[in-house]
């Protein structure tokens, strides 16, 4: 099963999670992991997802949340797991 | 699992260091085309390359939105189109129209060039091969997309100086014959020594014949990675420094594989090879020159640009072997001037030469590549420059390449604009002495002894 990582990042502002989550959940996306912080005011995320069960592909997913993330004003960009498996593990 | 400063560091390399894939190349083929009618040879070539070819730029673009990776060209490679034409072509003009059938299939399927007008006369030329190469200028002036190339000399068999000297007369014709687009058919013909038969960079990719029906090859690019990873290192030792490159070298590598896996499987075409070449762009941030300068070089061309280079050079290989199951193509640092900010900056500053440049091509692929010179440059010259970097791949087993461009009407000062990822580039000096006598001489240099190695 693939799994794909969602990354936002951008300026902090409120509800940033809810509006992605909320989309995910709309899609029937199952968020399996999340890790944020926020640096110097700067909102960093990584999400990992399941995207086996979604009602959407991967091309409307990724333009779906880009959209999400320009309403409030942060990047979302939408990856499968295996560029950051290629290059980070042996 | 992965962690998020992984997933910022791959985001970072490609957002801000200009990591992509230069070039998916899919090698296809031709030699169930050839026929004795040359109607049908076009036809069939056609055909060939559209079926095969046709969601090639769809999947690379589908890569590139899955991932997050560009894939910045999607290309195709031939059979050397003389052995392919020389059952049909009677003439320099047939060969031409089956130039004119790439550019069209090119074309159809999207890609944005396609390599492999070409012919391998390492040890002689036959009448087709002559043909072919006789007809290249009229190929370049007529077709925006093709690329030419031509073999003419190997470490097994020496150099052909007839060829040579051809290509000499062929690299001028090519100018003038493009002489309205800025000499343009130049930049896309190369001369070859050990040409590798699954090269995926362009103008010198064609599909050998010792290759499969049609196969999927990866140029890898990222000199911005290197760069900005060594700009952490700064003042370290050379351990520090080149294990620095290793296992950069070793991530850019594996993102080349994986897209090389992908685009295979999803093509149904069998995996070749991932090119470790470091590819530089005129982009800001995207040059091989900015790594030897940030290794500590004032200036590429000072005086430790070869040991430096060397250094890069082999690194990244040792980096990138362990990175992917089948490494093959050119693979080493390209130092094209035009195509490299910082090689254009050097020249401009007087740092780089030509001279400097061909011993750079002793230890690094590829060669003296996208170099504008003189239009009044001699075809002898041109011939003797060519015979010095074939020398040069012959004796040290490696693959050497000359792509020189006389820019018709410019001399030392102006500039010649290609435009896109050919760049721009200053015109650059020339010895002036003659090598006439010596060119003109007929027949070949014999191969090299392969002991007492010195």
């Amino acid at each position: 099963m693939k799994k794909t990582i969602i990354s936002v990042v951008g300026r902090d502002t409120v509800g940033i999670i809810a509006e992605v989550c909320t989309y995910l959940a709309s899609a029937n996306i199952n968020v399996e992991d999340i890790t944020q912080t926020i640096v110097h005011g700067f909102f960093n995320m990584m999400m990992i997802v399941d995207t086996s069960s979604s009602t959407k592909n991967f091309q409307e997913m990724s333009s779906g949340l880009k959209e999400v993330g320009d309403e409030i004003g942060v990047t979302v960009l939408c990856q499968h797991e295996e560029i950051f498996d290629m290059m980070h593990r042996i | 699992m992965i962690n998020m400063l992984e997933v910022n560091e791959t985001n970072h390399m490609i957002s801000d260091e200009n990591l992509d894939v230069r070039t998916i190349t899919m090698g296809i083929s031709l030699l169930d085309c050839i026929d004795s009618d040359l109607r049908k040879v076009n036809e069939k070539i056609y055909h060939k390359i559209v079926n095969y070819a046709r969601e090639l730029v769809k999947t690379g673009d589908e890569i590139t939105a899955q991932y997050g990776i560009p894939v910045v060209n999607k290309r195709i490679s031939v059979t050397p189109i003389a052995l392919i034409g020389a059952a049909s072509c009677r003439n320099p003009g047939d060969f031409v129209t089956i130039a004119q059938t790439l550019d069209r299939a090119a074309h159809e399927v999207g890609v944005n060039f396609i390599g492999g007008y070409s012919a391998l006369v390492s040890k002689g030329m036959t009448p087709a091969e002559e043909d072919l190469i006789r007809s290249i200028p009229e190929a370049m002036a007529k077709t925006q997309n093709v690329c030419a190339s031509v073999n003419v000399g190997s470490t097994k068999t020496g150099i052909n100086m007839d060829a040579v000297r051809l290509m000499g007369e062929i690299i001028k014709k090519t100018a003038y014959a493009t002489k309205n687009d800025n000499c343009m058919g130049c930049a896309k013909l190369v001369v070859f020594c050990n040409a590798p038969d699954d090269n995926p960079f362009m103008a010198g990719a064609f599909h050998g014949v010792t290759e499969a029906d049609a196969v999927i090859n990866v140029g890898v690019s990222g000199p911005g990675v290197v760069k900005h990873a060594l700009e952490r290192v700064r003042g370290e030792n050379f351990e520090v420094l080149c294990e620095t490159i290793k296992k950069t070298a070793f991530k850019v590598t594996r993102v080349g594989q994986l897209v090389a896996g992908e685009a295979s499987k999803r093509l149904g075409i069998p995996f070749g090879i991932v090119d470790l070449s470091l590819a530089p762009t005129p982009a800001v941030g995207d040059s091989v020159a900015e790594i030897l300068e940030e290794i500590g070089l004032e200036s590429v061309g000072a005086p430790g640009t070869t040991a430096a280079l060397a250094l890069l050079n082999d690194q990244v290989k040792k980096g990138g072997v362990m990175a992917s199951s089948y490494v093959g193509g050119l693979s080493g640092a390209f130092i094209p001037v035009s195509e490299d900010q910082g090689m254009i900056d050097a020249v401009n500053a007087g740092a780089l030469t030509i001279e400097k440049l061909e011993a750079m091509t002793c230890v690094c692929s590829v060669g003296l590549d996208m170099i504008a010179v003189p239009g009044d440059t001699s075809a002898a010259t041109l011939s003797g420059i060519t015979a010095d970097e074939m020398a040069i791949g012959m004796i040290n087993q490696k693959t050497t390449a000359v792509r020189l461009i006389p820019v018709i009407g410019k001399n030392v000062g102006d500039v010649v604009e290609f435009g896109g990822l050919l760049g721009h580039a200053p015109i650059m000096p020339v010895n002036r002495f003659s090598c006439e006598k010596f060119i003109s001489r007929k027949g070949r240099i014999p191969a090299p002894v392969h002991s007492f190695k010195n």
